[in-house]
């Protein structure tokens, strides 16, 4: 039974006689299912209320008179494929062919926007069912209005490629829509089952594909406004460093230099071009205060297990004593690593008559609309942030408070303003992953299985001070969730386990980046277990099965486990100068297992092939899920075997590509092979999880080629 | 002072106060041109990679005024929808980028090398190939570079 229900801003809204025609835009999603409400409940809460005036909706669909579906993503697109996925997961219950489909990110005036963040590697699985009721409730709104025009019935009507069928009459969606001033909204109907989609669980190519291959301005950094100007800021070099005073008036008369802007605690340059503002950077003198030069030494002893704050984020039975006998210790470091993703960090922003318009990449839109309406002292509702490309996130840009200081250039000089870092500003001023020291301790049995394991850990800030956080959820938490991620011990049936977390917050901002702690801490707890499981004399494979329980997710982890060793054809002895490194985690719910194949060669590790199982539940864009996988394991090399920011004379070095060691195409396998399981019946988060096991494989078939065992990141051998 | 120079198949010819500003600034910003990106300005990463009389150059570290009289190709330049070139067409069959940015320039890098050695073996793409990648679709470049170079040898048999 179809209902008439009052439009509202909570409920469905539609727009006409804007110009264009049959607009229809959906304000929010109808729950048909408690249970799945329950689920994305979290996420419903994020959306803010509609915020503006007059006739501006929040918009997620939108039909144009090309009858052409434009949807409105609250969440961005950094190379992971989730606008490829919305597409698919939109064709398939709003009946129409996915070239009809495009997809753009929601600006804050004109969309909805998700008001954490895009991150989390969430996307997917947080909007897989929402998309879809909303997209079957508008196809049948579609055809609500379609029997009315065609003196049908509902029953009599049916629906693909945008064009509504029945009684030997079609029409199009757009000629439906149009001039429709009420729309009847039904109950939400009956999702699909899986079998009957066209696209979902279809390796199609991505929509942004051509886009990218043929250098369209997509990206951030590509933007433009009429009469726009260009910026640099003068950032600090030393960690700790406060702005004292500038000396400007050789900048001031240099070509091109609008204007040399002095704030509180910053200096900010706005010339004709970029290369004018850089050259005028180059000519100020800055006065800094140095309160203490820190040294790598020092920082690495603020970060010790044993220091900071303390929680037990995992406690099973007793604790190992670490001078009882039978238990093996063992330590492990992990580096500062910088993000390095391509497109620097900028904005486009104008401001005027108390409006502002920012352009940016960034995977925190409401947030970054709220520093800007706050540093400007204007209404929320007059700050329009409008999402581009984005040229890589990776974490980085979940504080993307550059904006800030765009916006508050451009009121200055009353011209839009476009400010974006230099590579070196990008090294030296990142939100770094944070160092870390782990201490292991392990116990076997005398059937050579752990009697107990743990897992000692000290991280600087993840989660911790940042703008995603509210303050409280640190002393309500007590631990940092971020630098937690693998943390914990999957290995449920070891009697004894437990992991400690010791938390302190660095000098200089550490923060998310991809996989967050995973990487560290999958690299430490796999490297030792693989360690134990050479002292019991066993198959490290046959001695991480027998030591997971059914609870929980154990049977997904098994299956990953056992599935890698099978295609891989796992073997413990190196053969021909090639081992077998075998490492397993599981990260926001997704089971991963990697088999590598090393040989060394003049103390160089080579990774040759990487097998890769992953459980991610159902995959809406198989090719996308490997591609994703393909990235997070080499990424995930680079950040174990090559990647370590220091600290020289106060500052972070190095500060540029090439000194920054990354995995590069030399260094890249020649094979990956990535198998799929579906354990669950929705789909998980893809993008982080294979980044785990990456650094203790190659690290476990370095052990049996040398006989080495590397505890510290980037690995390298002596 | 005036600089000449072809791009794209197009004479232009740019009036500037300073040659000695890079070549990606005058690409991106005067010729709206922005398909060639900026990515760490010390030639380091190659997303700022165009070809100069078939040469590929990291724009970001190339003063303008050496521009006089060349032969630019940007990626813009390179293939359209409606021909791409075979790296193009290569990079779209194996579904190639994630977040993109780096794209162009790998594509640039490739067309060159193709240009020298039409068919590059796996070792000549690991010296030759010396961009950064983040999203580090590396895998499925050195395919695409593979398929590309079949493509290119169909479209010019005599390179066969």
């Amino acid at each position: 039974m179809t209902k008439k229900k009052k439009i509202s801003r909570r409920k469905f809204l539609l727009r006409g006689g804007l110009g264009t025609l049959g607009v229809i835009a959906l304000g929010t999603y109808v729950f048909r299912n408690p249970m799945r409400r329950g689920a994305i409940e979290m996420f419903e809460d994020l959306i803010p209320p509609y915020a503006g005036k007059g006739t501006d909706a929040n918009l997620w669909f939108e039909i144009t008179k090309e009858n052409k579906v434009i949807l409105h993503s609250p969440k961005v697109e950094m190379g992971q494929g989730t606008f490829t996925g919305l597409a698919q997961i939109v064709a398939d219950e709003l009946d129409v062919d996915i070239t009809q489909i495009e997809v753009i990110g929601a600006a804050t005036a004109t969309g909805i926007v998700d008001m954490l963040s895009t991150g989390g590697s969430l996307s997917i699985a947080q909007l897989f069912i929402p998309l879809r009721e909303m997209a079957a409730t508008m196809r049948e709104m579609i055809k609500g209005e379609a029997a009315k025009k065609l003196n049908l019935t509902i029953a009599d009507l049916s629906t693909e490629k945008g064009i509504v069928s029945g009684g030997g009459k079609t029409m199009t969606y757009a000629k439906v829509a149009e001039g429709v001033e009420e729309w009847t909204i039904p109950n939400t109907p009956e999702l699909r089952p899986m079998d009957n989609y066209k696209y979902i669980g279809k390796p199609i190519k991505r929509i942004d594909l051509e886009s990218k291959v043929f250098g369209d301005p997509i990206f951030g950094m590509d933007a433009e406004m009429p009469d726009m100007l260009h910026a640099c800021v003068i950032r600090p070099e030393h960690i700790g460093a406060k702005f004292e005073s500038a000396d400007t008036t050789k900048a001031e008369k240099m070509p091109g230099v609008v204007k040399v802007i002095q704030k509180k605690n910053w200096v900010g340059i706005v010339a004709e071009t970029f290369p004018q503002a850089l050259a005028a950077k180059r000519a100020i003198k800055v006065e800094w205060d140095i309160p203490k030069q820190w040294t790598e030494e020092g920082i690495r002893k603020m970060l010790e297990v044993g220091k900071g704050s303390r929680m037990i984020t995992q406690k099973e039975g007793n604790a190992l004593e670490p001078d009882e006998e039978g238990v093996i210790s063992m330590e492990f470091k992990s580096p500062i690593g910088a993000h390095a993703q391509l497109e620097p960090n900028g904005a486009v922003a104008y401001v005027k008559d108390g409006k502002a318009t920012v352009i940016l990449s960034t995977q925190v839109i409401g947030i970054t609309q709220n520093q800007v309406a706050d540093a400007l002292g204007i209404a929320l509702e007059d700050v329009n942030i409008i999402p581009t490309y984005l040229g890589g996130g990776f974490g980085r840009r979940l504080n993307t408070v550059h904006a800030v200081k765009a916006a508050e250039m451009s009121k200055e000089v009353g011209r839009p303003v476009k400010y974006f870092f230099t590579r070196k500003e990008e090294f030296q001023n990142d939100t770094f992953r944070p160092p870390t020291h782990h201490i292991m301790r392990g116990k076997l049995n005398k059937n050579g299985l752990l009697e107990g394991l743990e897992h000692h850990y000290a991280s600087g800030d993840v989660a911790i001070n940042s703008v995603l956080m509210p303050p409280i959820a640190n002393t309500v938490l007590g631990s940092d969730m971020g630098a937690m991620r693998g943390g914990n011990i999957m290995y449920r049936g070891i009697p004894n386990h437990r992991s400690v977390q010791w938390h302190t917050t660095l000098p200089f901002a550490t923060s998310w980046w991809r996989s967050l702690g995973l990487l560290a801490n999958t690299f430490v707890i796999e490297s030792f277990m693989d360690e134990m499981a050479m002292k019991a004399g066993k198959n490290p494979v046959e001695f991480r099965l027998a030591q997971i329980n059914d609870e929980g997710q154990g049977k997904r982890i098994k299956a990953v486990i056992k599935k890698a060793a099978e295609v891989a054809k796992y073997k413990d002895k190196p053969a021909d100068g090639v081992a077998m490194g075998f490492a397993a985690s599981i990260d926001t719910g997704s089971p991963c297992a990697h088999v590598v194949e090393v040989s060394i060669k003049n103390k160089e590790i080579k990774v040759h092939k990487v097998f890769c199982v992953l459980d991610c539940g159902i995959a809406v864009n198989p090719d996308q899920v490997i591609a994703q996988c393909e990235g997070a394991i080499i990424m995930g090399m680079s950040g174990a075997m090559h990647e370590k920011m220091t600290i020289k004379d106060g500052k972070l070095y190095p500060t540029n590509y090439g000194a920054y060691d990354m995995a590069l195409m030399k260094n890249a396998p020649r094979e990956i092979d990535v198998i799929l399981l579906q354990g669950v019946d929705v789909p998980l988060p893809v993008g982080e999880p294979p980044m785990g096991p990456i650094g203790a494989a190659i690290a476990n078939a370095v052990r049996r080629l040398t006989g080495q065992r590397l505890t510290e990141l980037p690995l390298k051998l002596t | 002072m005036k600089i000449s120079f072809n791009i794209n198949g197009q004479a232009k010819s740019i009036e500037i106060e300073d040659g000695n500003i890079p070549l990606l600034w005058v690409i991106r910003d005067v010729l709206n041109l922005k398909g060639t990106k900026f990515g760490c300005g010390k030639a380091a990463c190659g997303a700022c990679t165009l070809h100069i009389d078939g040469e590929a150059i990291r724009s970001c570290s190339y003063a303008v005024k050496f521009a006089e009289g060349k032969n630019i190709i940007t990626i813009e330049g390179l293939g359209t929808r409606e021909n791409p070139h075979p790296v193009q067409q290569a990079w779209i069959e194996h579904i190639v980028p994630q977040c993109g940015y780096c794209q162009p320039g790998f594509m640039m890098a490739t067309a060159a090398l193709l240009n020298k050695n039409p068919k590059p073996t796996d070792d000549d793409i690991d010296n030759n190939i010396v961009n950064v990648c983040r999203c580090a679709t590396y895998t499925r470049m050195r395919k695409a570079i593979h398929r590309a170079a079949e493509l290119y040898q169909s479209s010019n048999p005599q390179n066969q």
